[in-house]
């Protein structure tokens, strides 16, 4: 490889041509400090629209500062990163950029983690000499996400995120000079554009200008109403990163403390999610075979592939832009629904209560969730399956609110019986994990032959688009997977033109799966975390007792109990839903699509 | 009916009528009468563009020329040179070099000044004619280049003859084409930036306008060098009549098979799109241009990559502004000896100059460089209005700097102007006299650059918005000391930090009036006093008690009653409810009115 | 339909085209052969350019004055707009400023038809490189 030879601050260093002077510089030590940088390792993307000026440095010989973390490192080059000349103009451009930031630090959600605070810290800025007007936007207030632009600093992360890793593009820049902020097109609310709520944007916000709609209070509220049955559910992907926020590595499982703690905030029941992934798979393993049989028998009317509709930031990315598509989607609600379904139904039965005085609040590692459990569709009478749902961060911040010192407590053990679950269910949390879980069930119904095996190994990776054939006693089973969607944007462009190998394919909205989902503590693009915390829930995976969903005991009660059979009526009426085209929703539709 | 043999022209230029070039032709005319001449006609012409030696008449037929004559001189120019045959000699022109009497006006330098390469055809063809243009030696350079030169040899031919990018950056044009050249692609593009952005600055129109087919020759020829087969002209929607001209020649060109498939039997293509802009100042940057033309929003990214390399589609993409083309088909006809015997060393050709502000003729000039500012303002552009006295020319638009007295014989060039702290920009020239506040000047062009940021990076978009709210500061009488410290400062950063030429040379008209006028600055801030009584809120308006007649005219205009006192006593003006609007001066008949 | 297939056949249409502009210069019938550029950019038109194209073409036919009236690109004289050159066959060609209405009247009357020069010429304060 041909390298390139520069001294950076007195310090020789060799690196390989097309080395940024930021890259070269961290290679021997010197961190430049960067704020609009960002770099997704393993998705493949560097985001540096040398925007934000902080980076800059001296070169020898040029006229102006350059951006070190877009300027490529060339021969014999003289790069000092701390001159006077460079401190000012990095202070001066931070004081600048903390003239238009509201000085709102102590009652801050990124109080402590916030990118800005750190630099600002950093750089030693103790007055900002240049005050001014600043910005006035409205705040925008989606179910999902919360725009405060007056905290943007035009980073323009989220629209990388937004628009060249998801595909979603709802975000984009508007307007110039001082007024120029992200926005959605025709500076709509979030909830008018084409936003999936991914919750991406969020994650990688070094702000706080993009953050998850906040709902402890209900939370608490109902927690402290005496006559209110108040149920907890905990996504899978939950108990692999909320470790994080109580300073355990990455990846550390915390299912027993996670569980004590809910039941010391007042929870009167703390059950899993994983339960109704468990009947998720029940149901959507049923109706891939139902789908995939009269495929083979020459169905030309069967929509296959047929897609998981677990993800609700997937389902909403498909009803908005490809909603010619959205039969293909399963029609089993998400496990969160299915959940909130039976639990005010079944178990409310069960407990002899109005559904009205059981509060569900599901513990996801999403954003989507929220606005899947505000879809008017999963509510009777005006009453929703699922209350509240609230992201991984919101429950850490709960946890603090109420005195609970996490890293002391006990394991707990779930409730019976909508906390019982098997292996199959606890890897949801990951990319692959739901077609992994179907296929266990699914090869067993089919084949009716007991599986040795349970690991798919072939389905496992943080690739960002997977394929495998999945042989069904002689049936061989071509499944996709993808996660982000930008990269199922692919695999649903092949169906659309016809070219699509697939029977089934599994998608996750965000990045790594649930376990990277736009709820969970930050991991800036570092899939290192990402990967450590899907090894976490193989490992539970692993040492669960049973391994595939039809085997949980509680399962098979319920269908005996209550639902009868799997995509039977009942279980149709409680477990599935339907889809809407979105993009007359929204408006999308352009007027010659309208006229055809 | 009379004919006339004889003719006399007397300038009527408002720089000659200021000294009495009026009166000459009332005296004129009596003296033709007095003696009876009834052949003789007295001419008022406009502007001999010499306002330096006016009042000037000149005889017709024989050409003489006569310089500073006095209303006086009218009789003697009569009795000797019409009655007599004999030549004024002590009114005629004296050679500056020679200090010889030239009494023949084709031989005064003056004429010389002025030479038009880019707009040769503008005011000479019919832009609508194919056949004019063609009949001008039209498309020959075009046939020349593809016929009998390498496309090598007709970039040594651009590089030799020393052109320089004439949109502001001063980029050697031929080396701009051999780079582009050199890339290997399948694909490249050459884009004719017609992106006029600059307030006050319309040669790229006006070359449009006047002689479409002298850029579509020349793109043609930047194509068949760079190995481009296609044209993109980027030209802002509000300049309809350049945009119809275009068309009409590109239409005429395509006709001709001028355009098209195997020009001139070679085996060379070229074709040409037109592409509008919506009229954003930073979109004349190139790569804010090539996004604009993607559809993508107009903003500027870091360079490099530079478009020559990564540009429109990610092909490598020429692009030169339109005086650059204008010049590419005379420089091949011509050869690059005789244009580089044009110009001072580093700057060959000539330079177009939209001379705008308090000169007595604005207008569209082309001089060669070198010229100096004194030989523009005075000579070409008649001198200050009315007679006032010179303050400063701010030359390359609103991002340019302010030039003062000690430049005036300045030879314009790209080198000369940078190191006075100004630039050569598009050619805009905006002269500016005593009556102007210098620091309302700089305010006054930041409002541009405010509105005009694309506001990506940071110290452009705050920072300028800060250094405007300094200046309004100060020029609201708020201002200290420590403002300017701030100021030069703050405008410093941002030219060393912002990331398109846009914010680097923004902060220019502060920094070379801080440079240049500092004691205004000064004044402002220390004495709460605008010299040139132009901030408004450092003004007060006096009436004089001793002109004051008590006509009450005053009190009755004043729209805000800030005016008192009785019939024939002095008037009062409350300086309290006074808005400054100078109406009450503006009326008064006595000029009692003053402001200090 | 190309019209021009080579370089030669170029500079052969040049030589035609010129030499029918000549002719039309050169032309023995000086009377019904003036012609008229009218500056014909924005800015002329802005300050009533086509306004005054107009008015000539008008005042031209009524008159039965055979000439060529032409648009053409700015000259550069913006602070005299709207401006006209005139080209009297075998006369140099002169050009007008501030043209209004009264002034197109004028110059027909006194310029074009007698040659008598008339107030508001103004001088070239230019050249412009020439055809090869």
């Amino acid at each position: 490889m041909e390298t390139i030879k520069l001294i950076i601050d007195n310090k020789e260093v060799e690196v390989p041509k097309g080395t940024t002077i930021l890259n070269a510089a961290k290679s021997v030590g010197i961190h430049i400090p960067t704020l609009c940088y960002m770099k997704l390792e393993d998705l493949h993307y560097e985001n540096n629209p040398g925007a934000c000026r902080i980076c800059v440095v001296e070169i020898e010989g040029r006229r102006n500062l350059a951006p070190s973390c877009k300027m490529e490192c060339t021969e014999g080059m003289v790069v000092r990163t701390h001159t006077p000349r460079v401190m000012n103009a990095r202070k001066t451009v931070m004081e600048l950029i903390l003239s238009n930031h509201p000085a709102e630090c102590l009652t801050c959600s990124s109080n402590g983690h916030c990118e800005l605070q750190k630099i600002a810290h950093d750089l030693g800025i103790r007055e900002i000499r240049y005050k001014g007007d600043m910005s006035t936007f409205t705040i925008d207030r989606s179910p999902s996400i919360v725009r405060n632009m007056n905290k943007c600093i035009m980073c323009r992360r989220c629209e990388t995120m937004c628009n060249t890793i998801q595909t979603v593009g709802a975000l984009t820049a508007v307007n110039r000079g001082f007024n120029a902020a992200v926005s959605t097109a025709f500076e709509r609310d979030m909830a008018g554009s084409t936003c999936s709520y991914c919750g991406q944007c969020v994650s990688v916000c070094p702000v706080n200008a993009l953050s998850g709609r906040n709902t402890q209070q209900p939370v608490l509220d109902a927690l402290a109403d005496p006559t209110k049955i108040v149920i907890a559910q905990t996504a899978p992907a939950v108990r692999t990163a909320l470790g994080r926020d109580f300073g355990y590595e990455p990846g550390t499982l915390v299912t027993g403390k996670m569980v004590s703690a809910l039941r010391q905030l007042g929870f009167d029941y703390v059950f899993d999610t994983d339960f109704a992934a468990d009947l998720t798979i029940m149901e959507e393993g049923t109706e891939l075979l139902h789908r995939l049989g009269r495929y083979l028998n020459g169905d030309k009317e069967v929509k296959i592939p047929l897609m998981t509709s677990c993800c609700p930031g997937w389902v909403s990315f498909v009803e908005q832009h490809f909603p010619e598509l959205r039969d293909n989607l399963s029609t089993a609600k998400s496990p969160q629904q299915m959940f909130g379904a039976i639990a005010k139904s079944y178990f409310a039965e069960k407990l002899g209560i109005d559904r009205k005085n059981l509060v569900v609040v599901s513990i996801m590692p999403c954003l989507a969730k929220k606005y899947e459990a505000s879809r008017p569709e999963f509510s009777v009478e005006g009453n929703p399956d699922v209350d509240y749902s609230i992201y991984t961060r919101e429950l850490a911040r709960l946890i603090r609110y109420a005195n609970i010192d996490f890293k002391e407590l006990p394991d707990g053990e779930f409730d019976r019986p909508l906390g019982e679950s098997t292996g199959a269910s606890v890897i949801f949390g990951t990319t692959g994990g739901v077609i992994e879980a179907a296929c266990r069930t699914a090869y067993e119904l089919y084949t009716k032959k007991n599986l040795d095996k349970v690991d798919f190994e072939e389905l496992r990776g943080l690739e960002g688009i997977r394929s495998a054939t999945v042989d069904f006693d002689g049936t061989p089973v071509k499944i996709g997977i993808a996660h982000g969607l930008g990269n199922a944007r692919k695999l649903i462009e092949e169906i659309k033109n016809g070219t699509s190998p697939y029977h089934a394919i599994e998608v996750m909205a965000c990045p790594g799966g649930c376990i990277g989902g736009g709820g969970q503590p930050f991991h800036r693009g570092r899939m290192e975390v990402l990967r450590r915390r899907a090894a976490a829930l193989y490992r539970e995976d692993a040492n669960k007792p049973l391994r595939k969903s039809h085997e949980n005991p509680y399962i098979q009660q319920l269908y005996k109990d209550y639902l009868g059979e799997p995509c039977g009526p009942k279980a149709h009426e409680l477990l599935h839903t339907h889809y809407i085209d979105r993009k007359e929703v929204v408006g999308m539709y352009t007027e010659t699509e309208k006229s055809k | 009916m009379a004919q006339y043999t004889n003719y006399i022209l007397v300038c009527g230029g408002t720089g000659c009528r200021a000294s009495q070039s009026e009166q000459i032709i009332e005296n004129l005319k009596a003296a033709v009468d007095q003696y009876g001449l009834e052949d003789t006609q007295v001419i008022r012409t406009g502007c001999f563009g010499f306002c330096e030696k006016g009042p000037v008449v000149k005889m017709i037929p024989d050409n003489t020329f006569y310089v500073q004559v006095q209303p006086s001189d009218a009789d003697e120019i009569v009795r000797e040179h019409l009655v007599k045959g004999r030549k004024v000699e002590r009114l005629l022109y004296v050679n500056p070099e020679t200090h010889e009497l030239v009494p023949d006006s084709k031989h005064i330098g003056f004429y010389k000044k002025q030479l038009r390469i880019a707009l040769r055809n503008c005011g000479f063809i019919n832009p609508e004619n194919i056949d004019e243009y063609i009949a001008r030696d039209g498309y020959v350079a075009l046939g020349k280049a593809l016929v009998e030169m390498t496309p090598e040899e007709v970039i040594k031919e651009i590089m030799d003859s020393g052109l320089r990018g004439r949109g502001g950056g001063g980029f050697p044009t031929g080396l701009k084409w051999q780079i582009t050249r050199k890339v290997q692609a399948p694909q490249k593009y050459v884009v004719c930036n017609a992106d006029e952005g600059d307030p006050g600055a319309f040669m790229d129109r006006s070359i449009l306008e006047g002689d479409p087919h002298s850029i579509v020759e020349a793109m043609a020829i930047n194509g068949y060098c760079t190995g481009a087969s296609k044209g993109l002209v980027y030209i802002r929607a509000e300049y309809p009549l350049a945009v119809e001209r275009l068309k009409i020649a590109i239409r005429q060109a395509k006709e001709y098979g001028l355009l098209g498939e195997n020009i001139f039997g070679t085996d060379f293509s070229f074709d040409i799109e037109i592409r509008y802009g919506a009229g954003a100042f930073v979109c004349g940057e190139e790569t804010a241009l090539i996004h604009s033309m993607e559809g993508l929003r107009g903003e500027a990214t870091v360079k490099p990559p530079f478009p020559s390399e990564h540009g429109y589609k990610g092909c490598p993409t020429n692009v030169n502004n339109v005086e650059t083309y204008a010049n590419i088909p005379v420089i091949l006809l011509r050869g690059a000896k005789w244009f580089s015997s044009i110009g001072t060393e580093k700057s060959k050709g000539t330079k177009v100059f939209a001379l705008a502000g308090k000169v007595n003729n604005v207008g569209l000039i082309e001089v060669p460089m070198g010229t100096t500012l004194r030989e523009v303002i005075f000579g070409i552009g008649g001198g200050i209005k009315d007679g006032k006295k010179f303050k400063a020319v701010q030359t390359g638009g609103p991002s340019g700097g302010c030039l003062t007295e000690k430049h005036l014989d300045l030879p314009i060039d790209y080198d000369n102007l940078l190191s006075a702290g100004s630039m050569m920009g598009s050619g805009g020239m905006i002269v500016m006299d005593e009556d102007d506040c210098m620091v309302a000047m700089a305010k006054f062009y930041l409002d541009f650059t405010v509105e005009e940021s694309c506001g990506k990076c940071a110290p452009c978009r705050i920072g300028n918005k800060r250094l405007h709210e300094i200046l309004q500061k100060i020029t609201s009488g708020n201002g200290t000391e420590d403002d300017l410290t701030r100021l030069r400062n703050l405008a410093t950063v941002i030219k060393d930090t912002a990331l398109c030429g846009l914010g680097q040379t923004s902060p220019n008209p502060v920094l070379s009036t801080m440079d240049n006028f500092y004691d205004e600055y000064l004044a402002h801030v220390r004495e709460h006093r605008c010299p040139s009584h132009q901030c408004r809120e450092l003004t007060q308006y006096f009436i004089n008690p001793e002109k004051c007649k008590g006509c009450t005219l005053c009190a009755r205009v004043c729209p805000v009653h800030a005016i008192t006192g009785d019939r024939k006593i002095p008037h009062i003006i409350d300086p309290q409810s006074c808005i400054r609007c100078g109406t009450c001066m503006e009326k008064c008949k006595f000029g009692a009115i003053y402001v200090h | 339909m190309n019209k021009v297939k080579t370089l030669d056949d170029l500079k052969k249409m040049r030589e035609s085209l010129r030499a029918s502009l000549d002719l039309r210069e050169k032309s023995n019938t000086p009377d019904q052969l003036v012609q008229i550029k009218v500056s014909m950019a924005t800015c002329g038109i802005a300050a009533g350019a086509k306004e005054i194209m107009s008015y000539f073409i008008e005042v031209l036919n009524r008159e039965n004055i055979d000439a060529l009236v032409t648009q053409t690109g700015c000259m550069g004289y913006c602070y005299a707009e709207p401006t006209i050159e005139i080209k009297l066959p075998g006369k140099e060609p002169l050009v007008f400023g501030y043209v209004d209405k009264t002034k197109v009247e004028e110059i027909i009357n006194k310029y074009i038809r007698q040659g008598i020069l008339v107030d508001g010429i103004i001088p070239v304060t230019y050249t412009a490189v020439k055809p090869e």
